[in-house]
C-alpha cells in the first residue's frame, strides 16, 4: 500500500509512463467498488443489502480525513459494525438460502473494505502533498564543516620521484638523518681537509668520547654508501631524504630534501645515465623532449661528473619548462668514483655505475610554479592549502604524476 | 675567475666569437657565469664632430657647442657641456636623449641648462664604464666615420667570468683555460717562451729552511733580489686589464703580481728589500707570533701556519698575504722577489682559521704548479725590470719542487666501457697531449702510458684520463641509452614506506594539513619534550634558537599552529610525518607521524556549532593513523598513561602488548606556556616503525565471507561501576562473556552525578548478539544477558543499574 501510495503520489507529480498505468488500476477498483454486481436470485432481503451498501459507500466516499474513515470502517466491519452484525444473520438461515445469502454478503463486505483502502489511499496522498508543502529548507544554506586536509609539496614530490624511478626498477633507500664522518665524507672520497669538504658546511653534534664528531648528514649520499656495504650488486636505489647545511639565505634554508639516485653494475655507462635522466624529467615535468645539457663538473664522489641543464624559457615572467633558449640547472651527477667503489668493499674493475642528486623542493618550485624556497617550512596554512595536494591524489604513472 | 678576450687572445689564436668562446668554456665544464661585453652596452653611441663651442651665456665653466651627428638631412644639436677639452674640431662620442649612460644607468633626457636647452650629451670615458677618466670628454681619432657606431671606431674587451670547480686550479690562470679551449678545437695554444733574465749579483739576502718540517710546509722557495727599481703606475693595458676584472691597479710592483697570479695561476710576492732584516727563513710560526698584514689586520700565527720570516719574526703569512711593513711603496727603491710552494692542506687550514680570502690562498689551497716557481720568478723579474727598471740578482732558489711525476694508463676500451663513446687510441691521445699530458708510450692492444702535466694535480688514475677524453670529446657526443628495465616493473617501496605513505594520506583524509618543519629547535622546547641532552646538541647551530635536535615533533607543530592564530588563521590541525632523535648516534631515531589540532573543532556554524578539541579528536587521530599503517587497531589496548608533554589526567597510550604504537591527548598547559602558545592543543605521537608488520601471506585471496542468514539481536546494559573503571575493561569483559555469540559491544552513555553514589558512575553498553545456527530464543538471549553481567562483575565490580 505504501509504495502504491508513493507511487500514486509521484505519478500525480510527473503524470506520465509507468505511474499513468498504475493510478489506472487504481481507478479501475474504484469503479467496481461503487457498481458490484447484483445477483439475480437476490429477494427481498437483498434490498436492504443494496441499501446498506449504498449507504456505507457513500459514507466511505464522503469520509472527509483518515479518523472519519476509520470510523466508518468500525461502523461497517468493525466487530459491532452492521455488515459484521448482517453476516452473523447467516447462522440462522437454512443452507441453501445461507448459501446465496453468504456469498451475496462478502461480495458487499469485500467491495466496501476495497473502497475503504481506496478511499484511506487518497486521502493519505492528500495528506502527504500538504505535509510535503510544509517541509521546506533554505538549501542555500551551508553545509556542516568538514576539514579538508592536504599533503605537502614535498612529500607529494616523494611520491611522484618514487613512482617514476619505481617504473625504472629503482628501489627507495633511507638512512639516519645523523651520520659519522665516514659515511657522509670519507667514504665518498672527500680527502680531510680538501677545499671540497668546505662547499658543505657542516653541522656538527658535539664531540663523542673518542674526540669524533658525528655530523647532520649534508646530502643523502651516505646512503648510497650503507648500501653499496649491505647488498650486492646490481643496484638500483632512490635516496630521498632530509639534508642539512648551514645555510640560511633567500635560497638556502639550513634544512632541505634531496634524493639521491645511484645504479651500480658491470656495464651501467653514461649513455644510461643520460638516458635515466632524460626520462625522469620528461616524465617528472610532464613534457616531452626537454632539451638537455650535461656540462663537465666536480664532485669528489664522481667521475665524470656533470651538471645538468634544462631548457626553458622565461617569457613575462613565466617558466615554461622544455621551450625556449634559457637553461636552468637542476641536478647534479657523475659515474660512480672508484674510490668509493673501494671504500664500499666494491671491485673497480668488474663494477661501475652512476649516481645523481637532484633538489626535492628545487624541482617542485619549478613543476609547481612555487616562488620561494623558505616557505616551504613555515607551515603556513595559508600556504600549505594553496600550494598542497589532496589526500586523494596520489600520483601514478597511469593516473598521471601532476595535479 | 675573471678575465677578458685580448688576455686570452695572447695565449690562444682563435676567430672564435664572444658566444662561441662562452658556449665552450661551459661545455668542458668551465661553467660561464657571466659574459660582460661593453659592446653590447656601447652600440648605439655614435660618432660626433664639434664644429663650434662658445661660452654659455650663463655659466663661466660651460660651453655652448654645436655638434653634428652626421646623420643625412638632421639639423645640428645644441649641447652644453662642461669638459674642459669640449672644442670645436674634435670627434666626440654622442649620447641622445633615450639613451642609457652605463656609469650611472640614468636615461638620458632633453633639458635646459643655466636656461639653455641641451639635446644630448658627449660622454667621458668614466660615463660609458671604460675606466676611470673623466678628466674631459673622450676625443675619437680624426678619421673616425660620422654618424658611425662607436663600436666601429673602437674596439672593446669582452671580460668573461667563469665557475672553476675545485680540482682545476691550473685554470684559475689565463693559460690554463686557453689551454683547455684549444684541446677543445677552439684555436690554437700559443707558445710560451720565458727566457731567464741572467742575474749580475748575489742577492744580499739568503733564504734558508731551518728544518724539515719547514721544508715539507714550504717545499721550495725562489728569490730573486733586484735592485734600483723605480716604482710607480703600470703601463695603461695592464690598468685596463687589471680594472676589467675588477682589480685594482695599485701600483707596478703590485699589479706585476696580480697580473702573473691570474695570468698564470702563479701567486708571487714582492717585499720592500730594505725593510727585511737579515735573512728570509721560511718556516712554521712559533706560537703567539703576530703580523699586521696587508689588509691592514694583526694576525695571530700557530705553529700550524708558514710564516715567512727575516730575523724579526714573520713578514708575510706564506701563501695567504703579504705583511703590510714590508710591502712596496711608491719609495720602495730594492725588492725582493718571492715564487714559493706551500703545501696546500696547510694553506686552506691557515687561511680558514684566519678568515682570510686571498687570491693566493685561492690558488695555493687547490694546489700551484709544482714546476712554476722559477718560471714565476723569471716572468716576474722581466716585469718589474719592464716597467720599473732595476738590476736583477742571481736567483736563489731553496729546495725543490715535489715529486709529481705520475705515469698513468689509460685503456681506450674503459673510456667506452664507462662513458659509452668508442674513441679510439689516436683520439684519445690527440685529447690528452692538447691538455699537456705527454705520452710516453702505446701498446699492442692500444694502451696508453701517460705522463700527466705539473699543472694538473687532479690526474692521478685512469678515469680521471676517461673523465679528460670525455669532457674534452663533449658530454654532449655521449649517445642517450635508455635504462635496461624488466618489462613490468615490480613493487619498489618497502612494507615501511608504503604504510608511512598512507598514514600521511590517511591524515589528510582527517582534515590536517602536513607541514615539514625543522629537524632542530630551540634546547626549552627539547628539554619539555624529554629531550635536550648534551649528546643531541647542535655544536654549531643556525641561530641560537635552533640549537637542539627535536625529540618530538609536537614542540614545532604546537609553535607553527600558534603562528597561524597568530596571522588569523585559528584552529589548525597540522601534521608532520618524520624522524624524532632519541639520541647523537646514526639511527638513534624514530620515523613518527605526529598530529595536532589547536583550539575550536572548526569555524562556527549555524547548525553544528564548534566545541573545543579534545583528546578524543586526538586519539582518533592516532587510530586512523595506526589503521592505515596495518596496525590491528580493535586489539589495541588504551592506557591511561602518557609521557610528561601530555594533560596526566586527558592522555593515554595506544599499545598492542606491551609495545607502545602511539600517544595521545591535551597538551600539557605547563608545556604549552613553555612553548608560548595557548591552548587548548591536543595531539598525538605514532610510531610506525613500532606497528608490526603484516605476516607474509601465500596468497592475497581472503577467508570466506561467513554472513550469519539470522538478525542479530541488541540488547543494552548499564552498569554501575567505580569511578576508576575504564570503559574499555567493561567492553572487553562483555566482549568476552560469550565468545561465539557476542559480535559487538559498544559504549553509548556514560554517567556520574546525583542519580548515583560519590564515586559511582554507570556505563551502558550496547551488545550485539550474532546467532549463526538458528533465530535466537528469548531463553537464549536472557542466558547471553546473564553471562555478560556475570563476566562484568567479575572484572570490574560493576552491577546492573536498577
Amino acid at each position: 500500500m505504501y509504495s502504491m501510495r508513493l507511487l500514486h503520489s509521484r505519478s500525480a507529480r510527473t503524470g506520465g509512463g509507468l505511474f499513468f498505468t498504475v493510478r489506472e488500476c487504481y481507478a479501475t477498483a474504484r469503479v467496481g467498488a461503487c457498481a458490484p454486481e447484483l445477483h439475480p436470485l437476490m429477494d427481498g432481503s437483498m434490498d436492504d443489502l443494496d441499501t446498506l451498501r449504498d449507504e456505507l459507500m457513500t459514507a466511505v466516499e464522503g469520509a472527509p480525513d483518515l479518523g472519519a474513515l476509520e470510523e466508518v470502517r468500525v461502523t461497517a466491519l468493525g466487530k459491532k459494525g452492521r455488515v459484521t452484525a448482517l453476516m452473523k444473520t447467516l447462522g440462522g438461515m437454512d443452507p441453501e438460502t445461507r448459501k446465496t445469502a453468504g456469498q451475496e454478503m462478502n461480495r458487499v463486505k469485500d467491495a466496501i473494505a476495497a473502497a475503504i483502502e481506496a478511499r484511506r489511499a487518497a486521502l493519505e496522498a492528500v495528506e502527504l502533498d500538504a505535509r510535503l508543502a510544509r517541509e521546506r529548507l533554505d538549501v542555500t544554506l551551508p553545509a556542516r564543516p568538514e576539514r579538508a586536509g592536504s599533503i605537502h609539496p614535498i612529500s607529494q614530490t616523494w611520491d611522484e620521484v618514487a613512482a617514476i624511478f619505481g617504473q625504472m626498477g629503482f628501489a627507495v633507500a633511507e638512512g639516519p638523518d645523523i651520520e659519522d664522518d665516514f659515511h657522509n665524507f670519507t667514504a665518498l672520497n672527500f680527502p680531510p681537509d680538501h677545499p671540497a669538504r668546505e662547499m658543505h658546511d657542516t653541522f656538527f653534534l658535539p664531540p663523542r668520547a673518542d674526540g669524533s664528531r658525528h655530523v647532520l648528514r649534508t646530502h643523502t649520499s651516505p646512503v648510497q654508501v650503507r648500501t653499496m656495504m649491505s647488498q650486492e650488486p646490481p643496484i638500483r636505489i632512490l635516496a630521498p631524504g632530509r639534508c642539512y647545511r648551514s645555510d640560511s639565505d633567500m635560497t638556502h634554508t639550513p634544512m632541505f630534501h634531496q634524493f639521491e639516485g645511484l645504479v651500480i653494475d658491470e656495464s651501467t655507462h653514461m649513455g644510461h645515465l643520460k638516458g635515466c635522466l632524460q626520462e625522469f624529467v620528461e616524465a617528472y615535468f610532464e613534457v616531452e623532449n626537454v632539451p638537455m645539457r650535461f656540462r663537465p663538473s666536480f664532485f669528489p664522489f664522481t667521475e665524470p661528473s656533470a651538471e645538468v641543464d634544462i631548457g626553458c624559457s622565461r617569457k613575462g615572467g613565466e617558466l615554461r619548462i622544455g621551450a625556449g633558449d634559457a637553461w636552468l640547472e637542476i641536478l647534479g651527477c657523475g659515474m660512480v668514483h672508484p674510490n668509493v667503489l673501494v671504500a664500499c668493499g666494491l671491485d673497480p674493475t668488474r663494477y661501475q655505475g652512476f649516481a645523481f642528486g637532484v633538489g626535492m623542493e628545487r624541482i617542485a618550485m619549478l613543476k609547481y610554479g612555487i616562488p620561494d624556497l623558505r616557505t616551504f617550512f613555515e607551515s603556513d596554512l595559508r600556504w600549505l592549502r594553496h600550494y598542497g595536494f589532496a589526500a586523494l591524489d596520489v600520483p601514478t604513472l597511469h593516473g598521471g604524476l601532476g595535479r | 675567475m675573471k678575465f677578458t678576450l685580448s688576455w686570452l687572445k695572447d695565449h690562444l689564436e682563435t676567430d672564435a666569437s664572444v658566444e662561441a668562446i662562452a658556449e665552450r668554456l661551459t661545455m668542458i665544464g668551465l661553467e660561464v657565469e657571466a659574459v660582460e661585453d661593453p659592446a653590447a652596452v656601447l652600440a648605439p653611441f655614435t660618432v660626433a664632430e664639434v664644429v663650434a663651442a662658445e661660452q654659455h651665456p650663463n655659466a663661466d665653466k660651460l660651453r655652448l657647442c654645436t655638434v653634428r651627428t652626421g646623420t643625412a638631412g638632421e639639423a645640428d644639436l645644441q649641447i652644453i657641456c662642461g669638459a674642459p677639452n669640449a672644442r670645436a674640431g674634435i670627434k666626440v662620442v654622442l649620447a641622445r636623449p633615450g639613451m642609457t649612460i652605463p656609469e650611472s644607468g640614468m636615461v638620458l633626457k632633453t633639458g635646459k641648462i643655466r636656461g639653455v636647452e641641451s639635446q644630448g650629451m658627449m660622454c667621458s670615458a668614466r660615463e660609458l664604464g671604460l675606466g676611470d677618466d673623466h678628466s674631459g670628454i673622450i676625443e675619437l681619432p680624426e678619421d673616425a666615420p660620422l654618424g658611425a657606431s662607436l663600436i666601429d671606431v673602437m674596439t672593446f674587451d669582452p671580460m668573461f667570468d667563469i665557475a672553476i670547480t675545485p680540482n682545476r686550479p691550473d685554470c684559475l690562470g689565463v693559460r690554463g683555460v686557453a689551454r683547455d679551449l684549444a684541446a677543445a678545437g677552439l684555436g690554437t695554444l700559443k707558445p710560451l717562451t720565458v727566457e731567464p733574465v741572467p742575474g749580475t749579483f748575489d742577492s744580499p739576502i739568503a733564504v734558508r729552511h731551518d728544518s724539515d718540517a719547514d721544508q715539507e710546509a714550504c717545499p721550495m722557495f725562489v728569490g730573486r733580489y733586484i735592485r734600483g727599481v723605480k716604482n710607480g703606475d703600470s703601463p695603461q693595458w695592464v690598468k685596463d686589464r687589471l680594472t676589467a676584472i675588477g682589480l685594482r691597479p695599485i701600483s707596478a710592483l703590485v699589479d706585476v703580481t696580480n697580473l702573473i697570479s691570474y695570468e698564470f695561476a702563479r701567486p708571487l710576492h714582492v717585499f720592500d728589500a730594505d725593510k727585511l732584516k737579515g735573512h728570509i727563513h721560511p718556516r712554521l710560526a712559533r706560537p703567539g707570533e703576530t703580523i699586521l698584514a696587508l689588509d691592514e689586520k694583526e694576525y695571530v700565527l700557530t705553529p700550524e701556519d708558514v710564516g715567512i720570516c727575516d730575523e724579526a719574526g714573520p713578514q708575510g703569512i706564506g701563501g695567504v698575504m703579504g705583511g703590510l711593513e714590508t710591502g712596496c711603496t711608491e719609495s720602495t727603491v730594492n725588492v725582493f722577489l718571492e715564487s714559493a710552494l706551500f703545501d696546500p692542506r696547510r694553506i686552506a687550514a691557515t687561511g680558514r682559521r684566519l678568515g682570510i680570502d686571498s687570491d693566493a690562498r685561492y690558488r695555493f689551497e687547490r694546489g700551484v704548479d709544482p714546476e712554476s716557481a722559477i718560471l714565476g720568478a723569471e716572468l716576474g723579474t722581466r716585469l718589474i725590470l719592464d716597467w720599473c727598471g732595476g738590476e736583477p740578482s742571481h736567483l736563489l732558489i731553496a729546495g725543490a719542487p715535489p715529486a709529481w711525476r705520475t705515469e698513468v694508463p689509460l685503456d681506450p676500451a674503459r673510456v667506452r666501457a664507462l662513458c659509452g663513446v668508442n674513441l679510439d687510441s689516436r683520439a684519445c691521445r690527440r685529447i690528452l697531449e692538447d691538455l699537456g699530458c705527454e705520452v710516453l708510450a702505446q701498446d699492442v692492444e692500444g694502451v696508453l702510458t701517460v705522463l700527466r702535466p705539473s699543472w694538473r694535480p687532479d690526474i692521478s688514475a685512469e678515469h680521471d684520463l676517461v673523465e679528460e677524453v670525455a669532457r674534452i670529446h663533449g658530454f654532449d657526443r655521449i649517445p642517450t641509452v635508455s635504462m635496461p628495465r624488466d618489462p613490468m616493473p615490480k613493487q619498489v617501496l618497502t612494507g615501511e614506506q608504503t604504510r608511512r605513505v598512507a598514514a600521511r594520506r590517511a591524515l589528510a583524509g582527517r582534515g590536517l594539513s602536513e607541514c615539514v618543519t625543522w629537524s632542530f629547535l630551540p634546547k626549552a622546547h627539547a628539554e619539555a619534550f624529554g629531550g635536550g641532552q648534551p649528546a643531541m646538541d647542535l655544536a654549531n647551530p643556525i641561530s641560537s634558537d635552533l640549537d637542539a635536535m627535536r625529540p618530538s615533533i609536537l614542540p614545532n607543530l604546537a609553535t607553527a599552529a600558534q603562528r597561524n592564530a597568530d596571522r588569523g588563521v585559528p584552529n589548525a590541525a597540522l601534521f608532520e610525518v618524520g624522524p624524532d632523535f632519541q639520541g647523537g648516534e646514526p639511527g638513534e631515531q624514530r620515523m613518527v607521524a605526529a598530529g595536532l589540532r589547536a583550539g575550536q573543532s572548526g569555524p562556527r556554524h549555524w547548525d553544528a556549532p564548534p566545541r573545543p578539541v579534545d583528546a578524543f579528536d586526538a586519539k582518533a587521530d592516532a587510530l586512523a593513523a595506526l589503521a592505515a599503517a596495518g596496525a590491528p587497531v580493535d586489539n589495541l589496548q588504551t592506557a591511561a598513561e602518557a609521557p610528561a608533554w601530555y594533560h596526566p589526567g586527558r592522555s593515554g597510550t595506544l599499545k598492542l602488548g606491551p609495545k607502545v604504537l602511539a600517544w595521545f591527548g591535551e597538551v600539557h598547559p605547563g608545556v604549552l606556556k613553555t612553548l608560548d602558545v595557548k591552548g587548548p592543543m591536543v595531539a598525538c605521537e605514532v610510531f610506525l616503525e613500532a606497528v608490526p608488520a603484516p605476516k607474509a601471506k601465500a596468497t592475497k585471496a581472503r577467508p570466506l565471507l561467513a554472513a550469519s542468514p539470522f538478525h542479530p539481536v541488541e540488547r543494552d546494559f548499564a552498569f554501575v561501576v567505580p569511578e576508576d573503571v575504564a570503559a574499555e575493561s567493561v567492553v572487553r569483559a562483555a566482549t568476552g562473556a560469550d565468545k561465539a555469540l557476542i559480535a559487538g559491544v559498544s559504549v553509548f552513555d556514560v554517567y556520574q552525578g546525583d542519580r548515583l553514589e560519590a564515586g559511582k558512575k554507570s556505563v551502558a553498553v550496547c551488545v550485539t548478539l550474532q546467532p549463526t545456527e538458528r533465530t535466537l530464543t528469548d531463553e537464549e538471549i536472557d542466558a547471553a544477558g546473564k553471562k555478560i553481567v556475570a563476566a562484568v562483575k567479575k572484572a570490574t565490580g560493576g552491577e546492573l543499574r536498577g
